[in-house]
């Protein structure tokens, strides 16, 4: 047991990696609105503080399940695997290679010929990269287990989001030029 | 959030910017990153016969306070043998370079990138004999 809380239980679903966004986005609705402050105008004041606090853990319980990075590392929590990322900074060379050389060339990209073109392509790289680790997070989240290999994917996808963020904001600012 | 004068220093002026040919014999790598903040960093030993480290580069993408971290680890470790670079604590750089406690990870990633690249350069010594 787990001492996490279950923010699937929640939403009365399925602990699983693979979610229908649309049925989540509906049950949240529902639920928030049978929750709704309106409905507590005459009760007292710890009814209000109760149907105050279950809104604020469906909104967080949303967004966990709605991110995929989040929604996996939760899955491992509720499955007994946490760590704290402090101390989770020794991964495969290859992929911190990797990761370098994009930092390299997004660095670089302001001095190119075509800085949107160059910033355009390390996104689509990128971009593929992290579809393609969510993709394996599925098959291993929801079908072979594997937690430990599940846990470094979830580091790497990590780097990848971080990565994506400072593109975009290149991308943006270079648009505006 | 203000950066100590010590950390401006190494982020405007990080000593030992580069890279040595990981394939050498006498060099040792290390990689590591940082998953909170996407940092990654290169840390490169080269030892001399005797087991000292002659010279150091380092390769950082990350903010100021992990640039400043392994551009002073970069100096520390000349002149030292493995086993004392080995010694170099996290705390000690954290507390040269007065890191707030949000920043601590950045020395922690760098002594972990020492560590990593004393570890490569021992795995390779260990082949060759």
């Amino acid at each position: 047991m787990s001492a996490e809380t279950n923010h699937f239980a929640l939403f009365g679903l399925e602990p699983r990696f693979a979610i229908d966004l649309d049925e989540l986005t509906r049950r949240y609705r529902d639920l928030q609105q049978a929750v709704h402050p309106d409905r507590y105008a005459s009760a007292s004041d710890a009814e209000r503080r109760l149907s105050m606090q279950r809104s604020v853990a469906l909104n967080e319980a949303l967004q966990v399940l709605r991110d995929p990075l989040r929604r996996a590392r939760h899955l491992l929590a509720l499955r007994g695997l946490e760590w704290e990322d402090e101390y989770e900074t020794r991964m495969d060379p290859a992929f911190l290679m990797q990761q370098m050389e994009w930092r390299e060339a997004l660095g670089g990209a302001r001095e190119a010929a075509d800085p949107l073109e160059v910033t355009g392509r390390i996104l689509d790289e990128v971009s593929a990269e992290r579809r393609r680790i969510i993709a394996r997070l599925g098959e291993l989240l929801d079908g072979e287990g594997a937690p430990e290999e599940a846990k470094g994917l979830i580091l790497q996808l990590q780097f990848l989001g971080k990565l994506i963020q400072e593109a975009e904001a290149l991308e943006a600012e270079l648009e505006e030029i | 959030m203000a950066y100590s004068e010590k950390v401006l220093d190494h982020y405007e002026n990080p000593r030992n910017v580069g890279s040595f040919d990981k394939d050498e014999p006498n060099v040792g790598t290390g990689m590591v990153g940082a998953p909170a903040c996407g940092d990654v960093m290169k840390l490169q030993i080269k030892v001399n016969d005797q087991g000292v480290i002659e010279d150091a580069r380092f390769k950082t993408y990350g903010c100021g306070s992990a640039i400043a971290s392994s551009s002073l680890l970069t100096e520390w470790v000349k002149g030292k043998t493995l086993e004392e670079a080995r010694q170099i604590k996290n705390t000690d750089i954290a507390e040269e370079l007065e890191l707030p406690p949000v920043k601590v990870h950045c020395s922690v990633l760098a002594e972990d990138a020492i560590k990593s690249a004393i570890d490569d350069l021992l795995a390779k010594q260990d082949k060759k004999s």
